[in-house]
């Protein structure tokens, strides 16, 4: 039964540490090739991938470097060696994960040999041969079998760019090409832009790198070897940690140091030495006397950008964290962090980017090869050199471009051209390239995916009425409140006044696990996108539409299945008892916020609608008052709304979204619902619940709202939450909004919360800082999120109606799904801010206006306002670009001021003052949002 | 880590549903009553057997009935990769001779030997994953070779579950993985499981796919002993009606 295939068995052994591995060969692996009549048998028939007379075998190189080229549909009919699978997954996981994708892809002619296992082509190592000569000679025998083994009828191409390979190769009798000689001999001259040139191979360097005429200098210092890297690292010279760019100045990074419980920063790109963001790297910190040459060091950098208008940020994670942004001379140093510098890269985190070339001349002739500089949107990539034969093609549209290396000698990185987007400024364009930069897959579902859904129409069968464990509300008054147009409505509430003078309250969750099993490649689908994205003018879904909109969403006058957590509670507010069910509900009014609101505050409603809206208002308000008291802040962040017109998708308006009582109605009792089911899956499942916290500040993250504070004369107290919360109580300027804006610069000072597996942490770390809550969750949005996914089926198993999957089991599984969760639905918000900021763009371009602003930050050369209506924000120059402040304009550090030399005109922070904001174009094609004072 | 490429092979060429090779010998220890030599791949065990002959020590006589087995079970310093010396008699060892003597108790037919002892020792001398399934193999065999009545045969084997996939016999590199492994003994003529041992948590339809492998692993092992030494006494041929409990 089991050995029906011939073994014959060989052992290796391994020198250092004396280890015997076995390796079975085979005689049941085949070419892969449809016509071939050797390979018998009907497994054979259905593995074979490859048609052509010609064959290609690629060697690890070019699988590595060529893997743009390789995913263009002109090539095709490769085989992909084991050995060669093997060596890539070692350098390189993500190109790794490109070629398994090309070779599982049906469209493609991509085929896997099993080489080291074929009873022919495993080769042992020889004596004295290098891991490398030994993987090319076991290539070039695979080669050589296929070429024996199909005959002279087809012609298998060896495609190594290894010239000492393919010399062997030749003198072997083996077809060899590199991979230049190979594209060229297609004929397709476009293809060979995808072609990586080897770097050493740039001849003319001196011409496009600096026009000094000395030979090419060294720029950064060399990598250390890893084992050195590895020995620094154990001896605590060096740390290790991934390096992340700050957002807004790509000259400064931190490495997070667990060694050091603190983070490094890194200044300019000369200590960065060559990292990019999200690499993990090994840093050596610098001498304490270098800990604040921040300045100097980015001044010196050649390049030094100028700031954008941007949305406002939100959160701490969105906002620039440079905690001096004054250049003046006499400036009291700052307690320093540590800096260091980058040593070594362990990891690199190189991938594909999007943005377009600076503008530059064209070349004489066309069609020549033409070297261009490619400015990624993503400001945190520094500029790549690439080559070109289209640059007028080029020159004015969006493009992919992927790095592929970086030498002591160039100031930029060396990458290639992998495809064109669109032309910039084009609304699509653009919106795609917020998809690409935050890795959000906006594709179609595939057929597996939509074949898990239930045949529609879909209506509660009889089946769901009588199972045991759904309770039947279809006689509850139960409705929904939601934003105007909302189409995936994921909750709906109840509230009954009881004989005893109590509320039954019911949150009411759409049942989206019902739908979605643990394992079906619609879960795997829905928990990789992990969430849904909300652009100005799209949505993308992580569940299909039908499910989305009509069978889990809970609409009007139709039955729907739930999970529903009802309480009892007293008219005080008080939860008397608390329980968990799955329900058949029928909503009967879903309802926007306006309307709710009007319903409530309309008195001469008495209908037992909006009698139940109104309980529940009142209910809401006492516990939001207790959540404060508590020390639940009252944060804010700038929303804003867009009008878009439904045939052009152009914004047609654009304005503060307003928060009212209703919405807060609804969010009261989201949190209540949210706070419940924690407690319930932490009780029963203590290490594998999924939970979201929020980590408390530290008062250095506070250190520039207390600046700004002090100055206006504010003592804020920052040492819990509840100081704080009672401080920005206090803290009352001259008109409303001083109070407001106080509260969004501190809301910004903090981090997001985030998603963790409870068996990770210890439960004084499950601490929610924003909700002053110990404990919290996502459960009251299935439709949108994943996270809740997973908490609606941990609820279910610890009701003991349903079954644990197995991956709850495995506890560094469930923390990176956590991870991927916190990735997604921060890259879901960033899309969403680009998108805003793109919209915002295209919305002031046919309109100039003029408004007021508030001063958020003082630089040397102007300030920094915060535009409350359009919540943007942006410089406004006091002197003209590269004066800094040219001796006009001096800072007052201490009142937060910048005042003119002769005392004349001085503008200090949150001041109050009206700007003109345009779209200009400094730069053809590259238009932008300039603020002006008026 | 990859366990299973797509192509459906493991680390060292074998489908999920293949055994590594099998090698047995017995007579190998001249001394001993009865001896067996057994290997899976590159785990290597060797098994004597003593007796039955007079209980040595009367103090562990509890039932006069009943034949005494013991066993021993120890692991040669050499055995696995990194040599170091380990003490006699730690709990891994202690816990495995037990596991080894309750499995084989289990078959041998006690009653027809009363005020006997019979000893089991199980030494492994080459160890890559499935120790325990190879020294109960051997055991086995070493005790068929001294002729020692029993109702059936027991056979062990191990699957385990990795990348999705069942994985039958797995090697060591499998095993420290740190997925579910199913040690799973059986009598293959009277159909029954002597021993389940399980190190992690499956489903209950996965942890059924995992043991059915497991068995089948188990009756392909009875299969080749019943090769190697076709003389093995069974008793279940002489007191046929043994077969209907
Ligand atoms: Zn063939």
């Amino acid at each position: 039964m089991l050995k029906s295939n011939v073994f014959s068995k060989k052992t290796r052994n391994n020198k250092i540490k004396k280890e015997v591995r076995e390796v079975y060969l085979r005689d049941d692996i085949w070419c892969g090739v449809s016509s071939c009549t050797t390979c018998d048998s009907p497994a054979a028939s259905a593995a074979a991938r490859l048609t052509a007379s010609t064959i290609l075998v690629v060697d690890t190189n070019v699988v590595l470097h060529q893997i743009d080229l390789l995913e263009n549909p002109a090539i095709d009919d490769v085989v992909v060696l084991s050995v060669v699978l093997d060596e890539v997954k070692n350098k390189n996981l993500s190109v790794y994960n490109r070629i398994r994708a090309l070779c599982s892809n049906s469209l493609r002619k991509f085929y896997v040999f099993a080489n080291k296992f074929h009873k022919d082509t495993h080769v042992e190592k020889m004596e004295k041969e290098s891991p490398n000569d030994l993987n090319d000679r076991a290539i070039r025998v695979a080669t050589q079998w296929y070429q024996k083994h199909l005959g002279d009828a087809t012609r298998v191409l060896l495609v190594t760019n290894d010239r000492e390979n393919k010399r062997k190769a030749t003198e072997e009798g083996i077809f060899a090409e590199t991979i230049e000689s190979y594209v060229k001999s297609l004929g397709q001259p476009d293809l060979l832009d995808l072609v990586v040139q080897p770097a050493s191979v740039d001849v003319n360097m001196e011409d496009i790198e600096d026009s000094r005429p000395s030979k090419r200098k060294v720029i950064y210092e060399e990598h250390k070897p890893m084992s050195e890297i590895t020995s620094g690292l154990r001896h605590g010279i060096y740390h290790q940690g991934k390096l992340r760019v700050n957002r807004y100045n790509p000259f400064e990074a931190y490495v997070g140091s667990e060694s050091i419980g603190d983070e490094i920063i890194i200044y300019g790109r000369t200590n960065m030495n060559r990292a990019f963001d999200g690499d993990i790297v090994a840093v050596e910190l610098l001498p304490q006397e270098q800990w604040h040459e921040e300045k100097s060091l980015s001044i010196a950098d050649e390049e030094e950008e100028e700031e954008d208008v941007h949305l406002a940020p939100s959160s701490a994670d969105d906002a620039p964290r440079s905690t001096t942004p004054v250049n003046a001379a006499d400036q009291i140093p700052v307690p320093s962090r540590p800096s260091g510098r980058v040593v070594g890269i362990i990891k690199r985190n190189w991938h594909s980017y999007c943005g377009s070339l600076e503008p530059m001349p064209m070349p004489a002739g066309s069609g020549s090869i033409a070297y261009a500089l490619f400015v990624s949107k993503d400001r945190r990539i520094p500029k790549i050199r690439i080559q070109t034969r289209q640059l007028g093609n080029l020159l004015n549209k969006r493009i992919v471009v992927t790095v592929d290396s970086w030498d002591r000698q160039s100031r930029y990185p060396f990458g290639h051209y992998v495809r064109v987007i669109g032309d910039i400024g084009d609304r699509d364009t653009e919106s795609e390239m917020v998809l690409i930069e935050n890795d959000i897959d906006a594709r179609p579902f595939t057929a597996q995916v939509l074949a898990c859904l239930p045949p529609l129409p879909w209506s509660v069968s009889s089946e769901d009425l009588a199972n045991p464990i759904r309770l039947d509300l279809r006689q509850i008054r139960v409705f929904s409140v939601d934003p105007p147009g909302c189409k995936d409505i994921d909750d709906a509430l109840h509230c009954t006044a009881l004989p005893n003078g109590n509320y039954e309250v019911g949150v009411h969750i759409a049942d989206v696990t019902n739908f979605v099993h643990p394992g079906s490649p619609l879960d795997d689908e829905a928990s990789k996108r992990g969430t849904s994205v909300y652009l100005v003018e799209r949505r993308i879904d992580m569940l299909p539409k039908p499910l989305t909109e009509d069978i889990c969403s809970l609409r009007a006058d139709v039955e729907r299945l739930a999970f529903s957590v009802i309480w009892e509670m007293t008219p005080e507010a008080e939860i008397i008892s608390t329980r968990f069910s799955k329900s058949v509900i029928k909503s009967c009014a879903a309802l926007s916020y306006v309307e709710a609101q009007a319903r409530m505050d309309d008195s001469r409603l008495m209908d037992p609608l909006t009698t139940d809206l109104r309980n529940m208002n009142s209910l809401a308000k006492v516990m939001r008052q207790r959540r404060i008291e508590r020390g639940a802040l009252t944060l804010a962040s700038a929303e804003v709304k867009f009008q878009i017109d439904t045939e052009t998708h152009d914004p047609l308006d654009i304005g503060m979204y307003q928060i009212r009582e209703a919405n807060q109605m609804i969010e009261e009792f989201m949190l209540a619902a949210n706070v419940s089911v924690a407690a319930q899956i932490l009780k029963i499942f203590p290490v594998c619940s999924l939970l979201r916290r929020h980590p408390s500040p530290t008062r250095e993250m506070f250190e520039p709202l207390l600046l700004t504070a002090a100055a206006v004369g504010i003592n804020l107290d920052v040492s819990s939450s509840k100081a704080l919360a009672d401080s920005l109580d206090c803290a009352v300027g001259d008109d409303p909004y001083f109070n407001k804006m106080i509260r969004i610069l501190a809301t910004r000072c903090m981090t997001q919360a985030v998603y963790f597996c409870s068996g990770d942490l210890s439960p004084p770390e499950f601490h929610h800082y924003g909700l002053a809550a110990p404990l919290y969750t996502h459960f009251t949005s299935p439709i949108r999120r994943y996270a809740d996914v997973f908490v609606h089926r941990l609820l279910a198993a610890s009701l003991g109606i349903f079954q644990l999957p197995t991956i709850f089991q495995d506890r560094p599984q469930l923390t990176s799904v956590a991870d991927n969760l916190n990735y997604r639905h921060r890259n879901a918000q960033m899309a969403g801010r680009a998108s805003v900021e793109l919209h915002t763009l295209i919305y002031f371009r046919k309109r100039p206006t003029d408004t007021e602003a508030r001063i958020v930050k003082i630089r040397s050369n102007g300030f920094i306002v915060f535009v409350p209506k359009f919540g943007i924000e942006g410089p406004v120059y006091l002197t003209s670009k590269g004066q800094k402040g040219g001796g006009e304009w001096y800072v007052d550090e201490q009142q937060q001021k910048i005042v003119k030399m002769d005392s004349s005109l001085s503008y200090s922070v949150l001041q109050t003052l009206r700007i003109h904001m345009e779209v200009v174009e400094p730069q053809p094609n590259r238009p932008k949002l300039q603020l002006t004072l008026i | 880590m990859e366990f299973v490429s797509p192509e459906g092979l493991r680390l060292d060429g074998r489908r999920p549903t293949e055994m590594r090779q099998l090698r047995a010998e017995i007579g190998v220890v001249s001394k001993a009553d009865g001896s067996a030599m057994f290997e899976m791949g590159n785990t290597k065990v060797i098994a004597a057997v003593y007796g039955p002959r007079e209980v040595q020590n009367r103090g562990q006589q509890t039932n006069n009935d009943h034949a005494l087995v013991r066993c021993e079970y120890s692991m040669a310093n050499f055995s696995t990769g990194d040599r170091v010396r380990k003490p006699k008699g730690d709990r891994r060892s202690i816990e495995i001779s037990l596991v080894i003597r309750q499995t084989m108790e289990a078959c041998i037919m006690t009653h027809l030997m009363p005020r006997s002892q019979i000893d089991i020792f199980v030494q492994v001398l080459q160890a890559d994953g499935g120790t325990r399934s190879a020294c109960i193999n051997a055991a086995t065999l070493a005790l068929s070779d001294a002729g020692i009545p029993m109702c059936d045969l027991v056979t062990s084997c191990s699957a385990g579950y990795l990348n999705s996939t069942p994985l039958l016999d797995l090697n060591y590199i499998e095993d420290s993985a740190g997925g579910a492994d199913v040690t799973v003994g059986i009598l293959p003529t009277l159909d029954k499981v002597t021993l389940l041992q399980m190190d992690a948590k499956l489903s209950t339809n996965i942890f059924e796919d995992v043991m059915q492998l497991a068995t089948e692993g188990c009756k392909a092992i009875a299969n080749y002993i019943r090769e190697v030494n076709p003389f093995i006494l069974i008793a279940v041929y002489i007191w046929p009606s043994l077969k209907t409990f």
